[in-house]
């Protein structure tokens, strides 16, 4: 596992190596005024001389001393960078994933339920269709409904503008991140929902529940005890393995509303050939998703006594 | 009457027919796309930002092209690229999944690692990623959404070929002295041919929207093509002043395009193998 991670971060490393952007000017700007003795060090201290195994082994040692470099699009260090940009992107996400976990499993349940009702057709029509839009173009939706036309929402931003960072108040913040989070939720909700619906026709379809209704029990008991047990498990999982797809709907949906976090940086990064910016994000993005499949891989073990008891033997 | 409309009508006949409407809307799209005059999504400054109306379907733009145009030619566009990719993406799919399936070995972890590997970044990052290192522009971005688009198709092709070589006509083939690459040409690869042809269609619209994304962030295809990503994002310049249909119609028309090709593949998929149709 720790070795993928390893893996994957060299392999983002090589693709930016070998892109057609200098690390050299990247790193101080086209326009510096440093002398070459300057550049010498910089030259030295990131091993851009030798080899890419040499650049990549310089890169990880000064990962390991907390140095990622200094991102020229935002004129500071990267990790301040990252670390302000992740924490409004991970509000953002962790949002959007929780309201479209929850309202997608309800809805799910309740469309399996009433499966080939009018309610489930339409819901289902609705998710299909909502799988296949791009995110952005639902957030450009969004944005002229409710922001435009509507006007109920700021268009972008996360805090209003022209006002000073301490005047921002958490209102002003929860304000800005409504459209962005709904728009999120709204484009990784169908999954949920389509997953949750075809589990729980399966279970409803199964001899199991034959079996419970001539037991005698109440739908409510059949609900509590057999449908909810079953679905859980295998919804959280895949909501939890859902953080690739998620995380790339934020890259999407954060440049529509241009909110300030890791989408729009990244966008920024690339397009300024902004190459530590660049591998930093990438890096973050590889643990990102990496910790949302080990959960899921812990969760399955956890929340199942069949898959604990095969490890055992 | 109503008895033989029935039996006229059944499924297999109906799934036909949604598959060819389908494929003949995005054929149409396709073709008159390729071969439309470039004048008619000129620029004609006299009418600028028009809202739709009978001559201007969708509206013009802030140039005074008509979206209507833009949005076909676009749509061509990209399913050009959608076909392009598709296809290199499945030829790596088949190739490794059929590989690692029938050598097993280190050629297996090899190709288990490589789709691991893709799978670990965001796939969004990695397009990124890879148009940068293409040097942006339309080579770039079909590169890049070539090239990370087989993973899944090649865990399916490699399951279903690992599935095959446990069948008694393979294992009596090898007895026979077949060797193993014999067998791979002439038992398995026809045998996942259908299951391969239905993935390849399904990859289609992951291709096409992939496309539009990168597109849209600004590393796709270059401002001056008409592209559904190009005019997606000139429009957010134009949308808070309540140019509306800038956006709406090229995004339903990709949205259509999208789900035909959904439609096309399950739909395939349920003819193949009535069994899937309950999914």
């Amino acid at each position: 596992m720790v070795l993928l991670l390893f893996l994957v971060s060299f392999f983002a490393f090589l693709l930016i190596a070998k892109s057609p952007i200098d690390p050299l000017t990247s790193y101080i700007g086209t326009n510096s005024t440093l002398s070459a003795e300057a550049k010498e060090e910089i030259a030295e201290h990131w091993g851009l001389n030798g080899t890419v195994t040499e650049r990549y082994g310089a890169w990880v040692k000064n990962l390991l001393h907390g140095d990622l470099g200094t991102s020229i699009t935002y004129k500071k260090a990267v990790t301040t960078v990252i670390k302000e940009r992740f924490a409004n992107s991970i509000v953002l996400m962790m949002l959007a994933w929780a309201i479209s976990g929850v309202l997608g499993f309800f809805l799910g349940v309740l469309a399996g339920l009433h499966q080939g009702s009018v309610f489930d057709r339409i819901l289902k029509l609705f998710c299909l269709a909502l799988k296949s839009a791009p995110t952005f173009w639902l957030g450009i939706l969004f944005l002229v409904i409710f922001a435009v036309k509507l006007s109920w929402f700021p268009i972008g931003m996360a805090v209003p503008m022209g006002k000073l960072a301490s005047e921002v108040t958490i209102a002003d913040r929860i304000y800005h991140l409504v459209l962005p989070v709904i728009t999120l939720s709204v484009a990784s909700i169908s999954e949920p929902v389509l997953y949750t619906r075809q589990r729980v026709v399966e279970i409803l379809n199964s001899d199991f529940i034959l079996y419970a209704r001539t037991r005698g029990e109440n739908p409510r008991q059949i609900m509590r005890l057999h449908i909810l047990r079953n679905v859980m498990l295998p919804a959280v999982t895949v909501q939890f393995a859902s953080f690739s797809e998620l995380f790339g709907g934020m890259a999407l949906a954060e440049n529509v509303f241009a909110y300030p976090g890791i989408g729009t940086a990244t966008t920024a990064a690339a397009l300024s050939g902004d190459a530590p910016l660049l591998i930093a994000i990438a890096m973050i993005s590889a643990v990102f998703v990496f910790t949302g499949n080990l959960i899921a891989n812990i969760l399955y073990g956890v929340l199942d006594p069949r898959i604990r008891e095969g490890e055992r033997k | 009457m109503n008895q033989t409309k029935k039996q006229f009508w059944n499924r297999k006949k109906l799934i036909v027919l949604l598959v060819v409407i389908s494929a003949a809307y995005l054929l149409t799209a396709l073709f008159w796309g390729l071969f439309m005059d470039p004048s008619l999504y000129g620029v004609h400054y006299e009418n600028k930002l028009l809202s739709p109306s009978a001559s201007h379907l969708f509206g013009t733009d802030a140039m005074g092209r008509d979206m209507f145009y833009r949005c076909v030619k676009g749509l061509s566009n990209s399913l050009v690229i959608g076909l392009i990719a598709s296809a290199i993406s499945s030829v790596v799919a088949l190739v490794f999944g059929v590989l690692s399936a029938v050598f097993g070995g280190w050629l297996d972890r090899f190709v288990k690692l490589a789709v691991d590997l893709c799978m670990g970044l965001p796939h969004l990052v990695l397009l990124i990623l890879i148009s940068c290192l293409m040097g942006k522009g339309a080579f770039g971005v079909m590169t890049a959404v070539s090239l990370t688009h087989w993973p899944s198709l090649t865990r399916i092709v490699r399951e279903e070929v690992l599935s095959l070589r446990q069948s008694q006509y393979v294992s009596a083939s090898a007895k026979m002295g077949h060797s193993k690459s014999w067998i791979a040409f002439h038992h398995m690869i026809p045998h996942i041919l259908p299951s391969y042809l239905i993935g390849l269609i399904l990859l289609f619209p992951h291709a096409i929207m992939h496309e539009a994304s990168v597109t849209f962030l600004g590393f796709g295809l270059s401002k001056e093509t008409p592209a559904i990503g190009v005019i997606l994002s000139e429009s957010m310049n134009y949308i808070t002043t309540g140019k509306w249909w800038m956006a709406v119609f090229p995004g339903i028309m990709l949205l259509i395009v999208v789900i035909l090709f959904d439609v096309i593949g399950d739909n395939l998929k349920k003819l193949w193998n009535p069994g899937s149709g309950n999914e």
